[in-house]
């Protein structure tokens, strides 16, 4: 048995198919994978993602602090509630994790990171804060809901109390609200507009069942996994991890170079690597014909070396499969992939394949 | 999980037959597979008139989760192949023993190693456990 949100119950309720993710029971779908993506596409969804970790960094230097653990830079927040999205790097600059920072006071900042790197995650953050004057709180208590879809916000709004809803709907896109018991964000993990909203464990069974008496279909972590690669957003453990530097996983725009006299950790390599202009590169495959693109495939290139997919999978807005891969530097926009011993061809094109329920090739 | 259709033979990769009036046997992935499987999003035919061999690969089942190789029940000869999966695979998932069906073959003599619905339903009882 592993470990289990406070949804857990709910999901199996509701004849959730349950897997294994990251040592938690996690819903994988409640019936259809590709219902639940399109319905994300064209309507709402609703995701448990309460086994992601949200830890809070307070103090007079807390700031300072993810200044020095962060590849991106707290210092461009300057609105309350404003996110940025970042790397959180090694020592030779490889990647620990990607989160999201929140904004909340200049004395308090949100961080969510990922469930299967939790431990190491909070290792690792409450090793380098020793030197800092700041203090490092895992908000265990919460749980956390994704609502997601063109339709999404509109329809979760009719939950929220009246005290807050037109705040909440006033949310500019990446930012978050501390609204009483709730904070909600309007970010997500899919391409389409919509919110995602912490609250206390004890009200979530409740509000996700509001949410999905008010019309907001329930989404397992398979339509979320089809969501995100359509959308080029990516997933630790498959697109980067640790021996990856954020320069190889096509997040080298979530690297704040300036200014120069920030010393963040992995800077120093990362410097290095972006010199060195063979460093492979990250970018989308699409295949031509029929098949389905998988994790781990080689990716052949004429006369370069091999490159490999990272993120692979049938994209159901596309109808077709879909990939990301890391790559051979140079410019070419065709490739050959081996799928199960056959060569088939791929066309390299730029991400994301699907925003805002349209095809973006 | 729903009852097993008592006139199909079933194989321990779960696959089902269905011997036809004429002789030939119709073939395809029984309901716990589609079920493990999730849904499919591509299937990979063999072309009609090639010879298989009982245990060789016959066609290739896609899911959003995985690929899954069919393994051909038994010997002989690839009569017919239901080209609507090619645009709508998602009927194996529907009716994987009706409109999910995925080849037809004239054997060509042994039967391969099959079971009845009872032995099959105590193999799934067992994978439950």
């Amino acid at each position: 048995m592993g470990k289990r949100t406070p949804l857990y119950q709910s999901h199996v309720d509701a004849g959730a198919k349950i897997v294994d993710f990251g040592g938690w029971d996690m819903p994988l779908h409640y019936g259809s994978q590709l219902e639940e993506h399109h319905v994300v596409r064209q309507h709402a969804g609703a995701f448990d993602v309460s086994h992601m970790t949200v830890v809070d960094v307070t103090g007079d230097e807390a700031a300072d602090f993810l200044q020095k653990l962060l590849a991106n830079d707290v210092g461009k927040l300057k609105d309350e509630g404003k996110a940025l999205y970042s790397c959180m790097l090694n020592n030779d600059g490889g990647v620990i994790d990607d989160l999201i920072t929140y904004y909340l006071d200049p004395d308090r900042f949100r961080v969510v990171v990922n469930a299967a790197t939790r431990d190491k995650d909070l290792a690792w953050i409450n090793g380098e804060v020793a030197s800092f004057d700041a203090e490092i709180d895992e908000c265990s208590d919460l749980a956390m809901i994704a609502v997601q879809g063109p339709k999404a916000r509109e329809i979760a709004a009719t939950l929220i109390d009246d005290e807050w809803r037109e705040a909440a709907l006033a949310l500019k896109p990446f930012y978050g609200l501390e609204a009483g018991d709730l904070f909600i964000a309007r970010t997500g993990y899919t391409g389409e507009d919509g919110w995602e909203i912490m609250l206390p464990a004890a009200m979530a069974a409740s509000f996700w069942q509001r949410c999905i008496d008010a019309g907001i279909s329930p989404c397992g972590l398979g339509a979320r996994d089809t969501l995100r690669l359509e959308a080029g957003m990516s997933l630790y453990g498959s697109d980067m991890d640790e021996s990856i530097s954020p320069l190889e996983a096509g997040l080298g725009w979530t690297i704040a170079w300036d200014p120069e006299s920030r010393d963040f950790t992995g800077r120093g390599p990362l410097t290095e690597m972006r010199a060195n202009k063979s460093r492979r590169k990250f970018a989308g495959l699409l295949l031509e014909g029929k098949g389905v693109l998988r994790d781990h495939m080689r990716v052949v290139v004429d006369g370069l070396p091999d490159g490999e997919i990272t993120s692979g999978g049938f994209s159901p807005t596309l109808q077709r499969s879909i990939a990301m891969a890391r790559l051979p530097a140079g410019n070419y926009d065709r490739a050959k992939v081996d799928v199960r011993g056959r060569l088939l061809d791929v066309r390299v094109v730029k991400m994301p394949f699907v925003r805002n329920g349209k095809s973006q090739i | 999980m729903s009852e097993l259709p008592g006139d199909l033979e079933y194989t321990a990769e779960h696959e089902w037959l269905r011997k036809e009036d004429d002789g030939s046997v119709t073939i395809g992935i029984t309901d716990h597979a589609q079920s493990a499987l999730g849904d499919l999003v591509y299937v990979e035919l063999p072309e009609v008139g090639q010879e298989v061999e009982a245990g060789g690969e016959m066609a290739v089942v896609e899911s959003v989760k995985a690929a899954s190789d069919v393994y051909a029940p038994i010997s002989g000869e690839i009569l017919a192949v239901n080209e609507e999966l090619a645009d709508d695979p998602e009927k194996i998932n529907a009716d994987p023993y009706g409109d999910g069906w995925i080849v037809r073959m004239q054997p060509s003599g042994d039967d391969g190693d099959t079971m009845d619905s009872f032995a099959y339903q105590a193999l799934l009882d067992e994978l439950e456990e």
